[in-house]
């Protein structure tokens, strides 16, 4: 595949493991903000090729593990009612809710139906004008602008009959928030796909404020391990500035049109994050304009109130203060086939990603 | 978050275009990128062209690893 | 949660492991039962049997390379195969929900006779039931077969001891099968030319057994892919394995659309796929047999044992990185993160 296979070189990647090692004068922390580098870290074996002192954390960058709980059951209750399509992702339907997830309903026959884009939902309700058609919006930057295109070509067809049930978040107020919290890192691996949208500007307050080196990173293992390298230098030259690694794909603007039409369509508003509590303005719904598509001002439903996590520290996580080997249930009352937290259901989930790939220790 | 990888643009048709990813065809929205041309690599996120991949900057990477001089 | 049944239970994964010994196995309960091999090794008046079966409720009845007819033929003489056995005969039973296209099932019928020729078994005995609208999904098939155990595949049957350093050989592509049915489904929309791998691989196996190599294990994989099936090995066979992920053959298109939904091709169905351990003597004979059939052309070792008292399997990554590789768990679902 052009523009993968090059950036999986054993040859160039070991050229860059030697230079880490020899760079690593002190020890150093770096979170990767994003689920798909943690498992694109995972899945190579990065960690198992870096010199110990350099410790990698996973964030929040996971959108179905910051998806608060309500959110599902909300959805469990839209996917209740007769004559209602749910379009999902397939991240979404093994997400526990409180008593149920969306895999669950789909047995007990509500109508659940993955989609890989918004505009798939679109033709849905499209074909079935009798049907409610609910799109289970999530996803950060890179994707709430094509949740934002499906509500546009809504509105140019006139459809009636599709809706979208927003849970899109946006990374730097997470980002803030988790040095807020006093998480000791000592800079950013930041998100290589929701910075193609946004461009690099977002980092430039978290660089400055916090004075937090940031690298927007690719995904494949040259991507990172030149990321890490990039890092390693800042600290040692105590700079905090903004460095693109992935240039082939984010330019310092982002994309402008994907931004406009976000705008567009999108308002900020303050937002539950699942295990990290409230954060200001870190949640995009429809702009009053578009209300007659949001599902929460359009369909009412009664929603079962949401039980909290039982002894799950996915939130603890997610803010880069404990690994999921630090939890009690990680692997004996939590893991892929019969998960407690979200961390453990999503692909990219810190504790997935544990699971599935890691145990150094076992390793070795 | 967001999976992503870079296909190529085989044909377009208004503001769907079909890409190729190793061979395999899929129709992804290109409402998002201006000026999309065939034979472009797009990043495609959840059916959409999010991105074009700049070949100069993808060849520049590679090169600075390459020049890089061995620490030892 | 727990206690229904979910997909994830019928996936060849970590779920379905748990129900068949926490419910098959605590109540049967028979030592041959036990062993959990792809085939009960009997013994009657001194001959060696091989007994199996298995089900097969593919949607959609009819994808590329293959439907659900050659399915239920390959799949049960693969497990016969796989055991040393030569596959002599399968019953066929038949569920059928009302309404079904009787045209549609002769044409699966069909299927299954030319498939069972191919392969040199004959079908002698078989069922019929119809079940009212909805009580099924137009027609499930199950094949149960026989097969003796020739003079010659005695010691590959009496399971030799593996051995650090045997290695590991995949006879071609992953994944074929998955991509293939899921592309012929409306809600994957990608468009390809994959075709299931689907395949009765008695002749091919036959021709390693006769040449008396030291084949030490084999086991076709099916729905949790070669991930789980390696676990299954380095559990039940207590060794360790590594395998080196740029050895994996994978064709360009099934890793493109892996990349693209977020699937690992490690834990993809295969229904024409074998892995073989052998001495690392035997390897390049055992290659250069497999390679003189079709159905063994891309044949590769892709790892190794690397410890005879274990249980895990490692992938070394594309850079050298190594990651442990675990059970599928449940189904994979397209993803977007």
């Amino acid at each position: 595949m052009k523009y993968v296979h090059e950036y999986r070189n054993k040859e160039l990647s070991q050229k860059l493991i030697n230079k880490i090692h020899h760079s690593a004068k002190g020890k150093y922390t770096f979170m990767e903000v994003c689920g798909g580098h943690t498992m694109a870290i995972q899945k190579f074996g990065i960690p198992s090729l870096l010199p110990p002192k350099i410790k990698l954390l996973s964030g929040p960058g996971c959108p179905v593990c910051v998806t608060e709980k309500s959110y599902i059951d909300t959805a469990i209750a839209y996917a209740r009612l007769s004559n209602t399509i749910i379009a999902t992702f397939g991240d979404l339907m093994r997400i526990p809710g409180s008593t149920s997830s969306l895999e669950l309903e789909k047995a007990r026959g509500s109508d659940v139906t993955i989609v890989l884009s918004a505009l798939e939902a679109l033709k849905i309700a499209q074909n079935k004008p009798d049907k409610k058609i609910i799109f289970l919006a999530i996803g950060f930057e890179t994707t709430a602008p094509g949740s934002a295109v499906a509500v546009v070509q809504a509105s140019k067809a006139r459809v009636k009959n599709f809706f979208i049930l927003s849970a899109h978040k946006l990374m730097p107020p997470a980002m803030k928030a988790i040095v807020d919290e006093g998480v000791k890192i000592d800079g950013y691996i930041c998100p290589g796909h929701v910075s193609t949208i946004t461009g690099s500007a977002i980092y430039d307050d978290i660089a400055r404020k916090y004075s937090l080196p940031c690298v927007i990173s690719g995904f494949e293992p040259l991507d990172l391990l030149q990321t890490i390298l990039a890092l390693v230098h800042q600290v040692n030259e105590k700079h905090s500035t903004v460095e693109i690694q992935y240039a082939r794909a984010v330019q310092p603007n982002g994309n402008p049109k994907a931004k406009a039409i976000m705008k567009q369509i999108f308002c900020e508003t303050d937002s539950e994050w699942r295990g990290m509590g409230n954060i200001p303005k870190s949640k995009l719904v429809l702009s009053e304009k578009y209300q007659q598509y949001d599902a929460e001002k359009m369909i009412p439903v009664d929603v079962e109130p949401t039980i909290s996590d039982k002894g799950c520290i996915c939130g603890e996580i997610l803010k880069g203060l404990k690994t999921p080997l630090d939890c009690k249930l990680f692997g004996s009352g939590c893991t892929p086939e019969n998960p407690e937290g979200a961390c453990m259901v999503s692909g990219e989930g810190a504790c997935q990603a544990y699971y599935r790939y890691q145990s150094q220790t076992e390793i070795t | 978050m967001c999976l992503s990888i870079p296909v190529r643009i085989e044909s377009i048709e208004g503001s769907e275009a079909v890409v190729s990813i190793n061979g395999a065809a899929y129709k992804a929205g290109i409402h998002l990128i201006d000026n999309p041309q065939v034979g472009d690599y797009v990043l495609l996120h959840a059916g959409f062209a999010i991105q074009k991949i700049s070949d100069h900057e993808a060849r520049e990477t590679l090169e600075l690893i390459k020049q890089m001089k061995s620490p030892f | 949660m727990n206690d229904y049944i979910r997909p994830g239970h019928g996936s060849g994964g970590k779920l379905m492991h748990e129900l068949i010994h926490d419910i098959f196995f605590r109540h049967f309960g028979h030592h041959e039962l036990k062993k959990g091999s792809d085939s009960a090794l009997l013994q009657s008046n001194g001959h060696r049997l091989a007994f199996t079966t298995d089900s097969f409720v593919v949607n959609p009845l009819f994808f590329p390379g293959g439907d659900i007819g050659k399915l239920a033929v390959c799949g049960t003489v693969n497990d016969l195969a796989v055991c040393g056995a030569i596959p002599q005969y399968l019953s066929a039973g038949f569920i059928l929900e009302e309404g079904f296209s009787i045209a549609e099932l002769e044409k699966i019928v069909i299927s299954m006779a030319r498939e069972a020729k191919n392969s040199g078994v004959n079908i002698v005995t078989g069922d019929t039931k119809v079940v009212h609208k909805g009580m099924a999904d137009k027609l499930f098939i199950n094949t149960s077969g026989i097969g003796y155990i020739p003079e010659y595949a005695g010691s590959f049957a009496n399971n030799r001891k593996i051995k650090k350093g045997d290695v590991l050989i995949i006879n071609g592509t992953l994944g074929d099968h998955a991509i293939a049915v899921l592309s012929e489904r409306e809600d994957l929309p990608f468009q390809s030319t994959i075709k299931s791998d689907c395949a009765c691989l008695n002749h091919l196996i036959h021709s390693l057994l006769e040449k008396k190599l030291h084949i030490k294990f084999m086991r076709d994989l099916t729905r949790g892919g070669l991930a789980t099936c390696l676990n299954e090995i380095a559990q039940a066979q207590a060794i360790d394995i590594e395998i080196n992920e740029t050895r994996i053959p994978v064709k360009a298109s099934v890793e493109g659309i892996c990349e693209t939904l977020g699937f690992d091709p490690l834990y993809l169905a295969n229904e024409g796929k074998v892995v073989i351990i052998v001495s690392a003597e035997d390897a390049s004979e055992v290659i250069e047999t497999l390679k003189a059939d079709d159905l063994g052309k891309e044949s590769t070792i892709i790892g190794k044992v690397t410890s005879e008292n274990g249980k895990k399997v490692i992938a070394e990554s594309a850079i050298g990185g190594k990651r442990l590789l675990q059970m599928r768990t449940g189904e994979q679902l397209p993803r977007i993160c």
